[in-house]
């Protein structure tokens, strides 16, 4: 009982529980605000740094040696760009797929305007893509020829990813029974003359993408 | 404290004086043996399935020595990794054999852990009252994906390099913020040196640090509900006069020396692989990972590590991008409703019925099939047949509910026995 007598000695004060609740939730709510502030640096640390960034810059590719039916592949941004020159035979197939096609007008794929059309380019003898399966990324092979032997007597020519199937025509355009659901991205571009191909930039003129 | 007098088995204890007595009083090492090892007790009737916790525990410790000496020598970054891999391999003297145990090591602990968790599909060991254990091993099971996955990278191989754009794109099926989380997951417009280097950070520090902390709490939770057994009988419910349970007995020095004549196999196993056959013919290192990071050619065909390929050949069934994501993650998260779906009054699968057993055998053959489908190429007939097998793996969990319940039981006996 001798502490009760010094309790009496000394008289605690009365404890203010509302005081107490109110503190220990003003405290609590200050540490949270704190820690998410606290992240963000660690955060925003992932994203792209500022050479990631500027290495990202529109390039320029040269087309004067690009002939019919070939391929080349250019990178911009660490994606390798698919630009196709077709002739007219191939152009004038395209719309031959389209009742084998998940999205044959491009409504639910990625492009910019000037590329939402049957030939998904601003120019019908040259196809320009992103040449990254939008299935999970890996890069599709060229299968140009009609009738391959891998892939069929019914192929109209096209591109087929290794890692999971997916399948696209010659306008990038994606075939029914593949894994991918949407159309190969369109990046933007632009001409700076008939023969200079301008990768990440809408018009000659406008700033980067 | 009175911790002399408990003493009741008469080993050197608290009660001795000298420097053992001293850190005794001030670190209760001896109170620790006792309550976890030397009268910690488990069941008897212990088979051939309970080896496979130790050894995963064996191998994380050979992972973590062989990864502490592979760090002193591999140098990351886009430009560096892929060599100083090959100077590892040939010129940093056993440095081949440190890769060898480390790479061999990885799909060790997935052989381990894979019949660890059979073992409790087999025999109920995930029911009440060892819920949280499972989810904890299963929290394991996912941890040691992501750090297999991020160590597959580091060497920058080819097959390194699309595993990595592949596995950091399903980020991208994620509705909305997709695709800006798959620029942050990389740090840059595609897998880089940002990426390597962020990896590397994740594989030697951070997920270890998680999975030893979630070992440490796995441990905790065996050692508070303790160890199930093949027939499922609560070991703790029958006791004698002094508390012991009648079909228990001390973790040391029984089951230590059962266990080390688990891991004596296991080595003999691992040693002939790593000195012998380390690729295992393309299946636990890839022929395209002994060419350097290639952003412009993909490797045809290309698969995921063995271990991987169940999930991989769901992924791959599905003709959809974004149903196919979901479909592989539900095949995984499926694991960790088990406790919950399972409504059989008894664990083991000895007291169940056939329809149960049907499931898990069909369960057994699916997840088997969907391994060797998913290290096809992507072709027919592998396609459809991963469609076919897709079904049990997904019929065995969600129709547990249901079977689990209506299937006939025998009588469960108040003892544990012995099967040879």
């Amino acid at each position: 009982m001798s502490e009760v007598g010094a309790m009496t000695d000394h008289p605690q004060p009365e404890i203010d529980e509302g005081r107490r609740k109110f503190l220990t939730v003003a405290t609590g709510v200050t540490a949270a605000v704190g820690a998410v502030v606290a992240a963000v640096p660690f955060v925003a640390s992932w994203t792209p740094s500022e050479r990631a960034r500027a290495l990202g810059a529109p390039v320029e590719v040269d087309l004067s040696k690009l002939q019919t039916g070939q391929m080349i592949t250019p990178t911009w941004r660490l994606k390798p760009i698919y630009i196709v020159r077709r002739d007219q035979a191939m152009v004038d197939k395209l719309p031959q797929n389209d009742n084998r096609l998940k999205d044959p007008k491009s409504q639910s794929s990625i492009q910019p305007e000037y590329a939402r059309n049957e030939m998904r380019s601003r120019r019908a003898d040259l196809l320009v893509l992103i040449g990254i399966c939008t299935h999970l990324g890996c890069l599709p092979k060229q299968f140009f020829d009609a009738g391959d032997p891998v892939l069929g007597a019914d192929w109209p020519g096209g591109f087929r990813c290794p890692c999971h199937g997916s399948r696209f025509d010659l306008a990038g355009r994606v075939f029914d029974g593949s894994p991918a659901s949407t159309n190969l991205v369109v990046p933007p571009y632009s001409f700076r003359d008939q023969n200079t191909l301008i990768i990440g930039l809408d018009s000659p003129e406008k700033g980067a993408a | 404290m009175a911790q002399g007098s408990l003493d009741k088995s008469g080993y050197r204890g608290a009660s001795r004086n000298g420097l053992w007595a001293w850190i005794n009083r001030r670190l209760p090492v001896d109170a620790f043996l006792r309550s976890q090892v030397l009268e910690y007790y488990a069941p008897k009737n212990f088979n051939f399935w309970y080896f496979f916790g130790s050894l995963a525990l064996v191998v994380l410790v050979l992972q973590l020595l062989t990864g502490i000496y592979l760090t002193m020598f591999y140098k990351v970054g886009a430009t560096t990794s892929f060599d100083s891999v090959e100077f590892i391999m040939r010129e940093v003297p056993f440095g081949w054999l440190i890769r060898y145990l480390h790479s061999t090591g990885a799909s060790a602990f997935f052989i381990a852990v894979y019949l660890h968790m059979y073992r409790s599909l087999l025999y109920g060991s995930y029911k009440a009252p060892r819920e949280l254990l499972w989810l904890f091993g299963m929290l394991i099971y996912l941890t040691l994906m992501a750090e297999a996955f991020l160590g597959y990278v580091l060497p920058w191989g080819n097959m390194s390099y699309w595993a990595a754009t592949v596995i950091i794109n399903l980020f991208g099926t994620i509705p909305g913020i997709g695709p800006g989380l798959v620029e942050w997951i990389r740090g840059d417009y595609g897998v880089a040196d940002a990426t390597l280097n962020r990896f590397f950070s994740l594989h030697v520090v951070a997920v270890p640090l998680i999975l030893l902390l979630l070992v440490a709490l796995h441990l905790v939770a065996l050692h508070e509900v303790g160890s199930n057994n093949p027939d499922g009988v609560e070991i703790k419910d029958r006791k004698d006069a002094r508390g012991k349970p009648l079909d228990g007995i001390p973790f040391h020095p029984y089951y230590t020396v059962k266990d080390i004549v688990g891991v004596c196999a296991f080595l003999v196993a691992l040693a002939i692989v790593v000195f012998f056959v380390p690729t295992l013919g393309d299946v636990f290192l890839e022929k395209a990972n002994f060419e350097p990071a290639n952003p412009l050619s993909t490797p045809d065909p290309i698969s995921p590590s063995w271990y991987f390929t169940p999930y991989y050949a769901i992924l791959r069934a599905v003709p959809d991008q974004r149903i196919g994501a979901l479909l592989m993650l539900i095949a995984v998260m499926s694991f960790f409703f088990l406790p919950w779906l399972d409504r059989s009054p008894v664990r083991s699968m000895r007291y169940r019925g056939w329809i149960s057993r049907l499931f898990l055998a069909l369960f057994t053959i699916s997840f088997l099939g969907l391994m060797y489908l998913g290290m096809q190429p992507a072709q027919e007939p592998y396609v459809t047949l991963s469609r076919i097998f897709a079904v049990p793996y997904f019929l065995y969990f969600w129709l547990m509910p249901w079977y689990s319940k209506i299937d006939r039981v025998k009588p469960v006996p108040e003892r544990v026995t012995y099967h040879g």
